[in-house]
């Protein structure tokens, strides 16, 4: 593989760039493999990659629908961080940080990571007491927090409304200096550029049909480009993990529902890091382009339509403007959707199945992009081992009927009450 | 925006409703013994179709009657809308 340097920028410059490596094969699926991963998103992308690395098992297949880094790794806003008070979720994510803080250097592919920090803004005293405890128990976890009070977050975003006569005055917020964000597509293409040079296969435009299970076991998987025999399936297909589940006779406790995020033209830097308020059920942040990247809360019904509808776009955005009144006068560029895989409990599944070889990675609602690492590095453990890691033992299937949810954001089995 | 008729005031904007889920889930009977499994499929386990999708909506800023409606999860297309006591 060609490495990623200033040297053979400057090297490539002299033929006008037209020799460069492909970044990854196109190879022809072959007939067996050690592994198939299902979903050449971020999250399949960064499995193939580190059971390659941490694992020494080359001998995998992505297998993707359409081309990787076309869904959710292409859709999201981009946010990392790891701002939780549960034990399972500050462990879990604090884990992928670090390795956000590394993958550049380590994929030779810069995806322009940048932690600026998350402010959560807080509108009552209460609320400011909830945001003490988070804190404090981020803090027990090692993970970064700042309890922000009204002057303070005045100083951080001083374009706000910090009027008293408004819905949500602002009373205070938690803010991660760690957190940030990163270019998900570089993610997407630098995971999938590494594993490629380690000898996985990256099969696009492959569909899934079917299984091949008998006796509980795994024995292949039947595709559009034909049957591929293996002992080990990992589905990394958030958003389609319903319709494949359906091929399995499994049922899940996930709801498929489509997101919304949207950009306004590019402005000069106003915004430092990623700002959510909760309460409007708006968050923001301002990519290196200058775009204000703003998002909220689901559609509210079922969905597989990858766009959205537009009366959430106008309610995220009647949030933004009361935070923000500049935001009235920007034009918006472009709205999107992408379909969240809505767990019960709010918290994803990385664990093995019913079915001997299947291992399952799916759930990840709202926070899919910042867990690529974490969520890579414990499934290619899970599926390697054949056991789950500590990281991701909180995150078993059976903690529904079992009783032990990780239900962080209170959510609860209502994933459509948003 | 969806335009949802409601079986009771008809042809209504999106606006007016709120969603309440896969609209085939059925509570176990009350007065009965009920597994660990029962329970854990009414409370959690959803098939989340693609393609048609029997649902509850709730005509909150209108009649507030709850009713089902039969809807393509991919294209929004609604199929068709009944009163809870009617079959869909």
């Amino acid at each position: 593989m060609q490495k990623y340097s200033v040297f053979s920028l400057i090297k490539n410059a002299f033929s006008n760039h037209q020799n460069w490596d492909l970044a990854w094969k196109d190879p022809t699926p072959k007939k067996q493999y050690d592994v198939v991963i299902i979903g050449g998103g971020g999250h399949g992308l960064a499995t193939a990659y580190y059971l390659a690395k941490e694992h020494k098992i080359t001998n995998v297949a992505i297998i993707e629908k359409g081309w990787i880094g076309g869904g959710n790794i292409g859709r999201n806003t981009t946010i990392i961080r790891s701002n939780f008070m549960f034990d399972e979720n500050a462990a879990f994510n604090e884990f992928g940080m670090n390795l956000w803080r590394n993958m550049s250097q380590e994929l030779n592919f810069n995806v322009m990571f940048s932690p600026r920090g998350i402010i959560n803004l807080a509108h009552s005293d209460a609320q400011m007491n909830t945001y003490a405890r988070r804190g404090n128990s981020m803090r027990l976890n090692g993970i970064d927090a700042v309890l922000l009070n009204r002057e303070e977050v005045k100083k951080m975003i001083p374009m706000a409304d910090f009027s008293d006569d408004v819905r949500y005055p602002i009373f205070g917020g938690l803010a991660q200096p760690s957190a940030g964000t990163a270019r998900h597509d570089a993610v997407a293409w630098g995971y999938a550029r590494q594993a490629d040079s380690m000898g996985v296969d990256i099969i696009q435009n492959c569909e899934v049909t079917g299984f091949d299970v008998s006796a509980g076991k795994i024995n292949g998987v039947r595709t559009s480009r034909g049957d591929i025999k293996t002992k080990k399936i990992g589905l990394c297909v958030a958003g389609s993990t319903n319709i494949l589940a359906e091929k399995l006779n499994m049922t899940l406790p996930i709801e498929a529902h489509v997101l919304q995020a949207c950009v306004s033209e590019p402005v000069k830097p106003i915004l430092d890091g990623v700002v959510t308020f909760g309460a409007g059920h708006f968050y923001i942040s301002q990519s290196d382009k200058g775009e204000m990247v703003m998002g909220g809360d689901l559609d509210g019904y079922n969905s597989y339509a990858q766009k959205g509808n537009l009366p959430t776009i106008q309610h995220v955005l009647t949030g933004g403007v009361a935070l923000f009144p500049f935001l009235s006068r920007l034009k918006m560029l472009r709205t999107w959707g992408g379909i969240m895989d809505m767990s019960m409990d709010g918290s994803p599944i990385i664990d093995k199945t019913h079915i001997d070889g299947l291992y399952l990675n799916c759930g990840w609602c709202y926070g899919g992009f910042k867990s690529v690492p974490s969520s890579g590095w414990t499934f290619a453990h899970t599926i390697a081992q054949n056991r789950v890691h500590e990281l991701n033992s909180g995150y078993s299937l059976s903690r529904f009927s079992k009783g032990y949810l990780i239900d962080e954001k209170g959510l609860g089995t209502k994933t459509w009450i948003s | 925006m969806l335009n949802i008729k409601c079986p009771y005031c008809g042809d209504r904007a999106q606006k007016e409703f709120a969603y309440g889920g896969d609209g085939t889930v059925k509570r176990p009977e009350l007065n009965k013994e009920v597994s660990d499994k029962e329970w854990d499929d009414f409370v959690y386990m959803r098939k989340s179709l693609r393609g048609k999708h029997v649902e509850l909506w709730h005509h909150i800023f209108g009649c507030r009657q709850w009713f089902r409606a039969q809807r393509d999860t991919a294209t929004h297309e609604i199929f068709k809308t009944a009163k809870i006591s009617e079959e869909i």
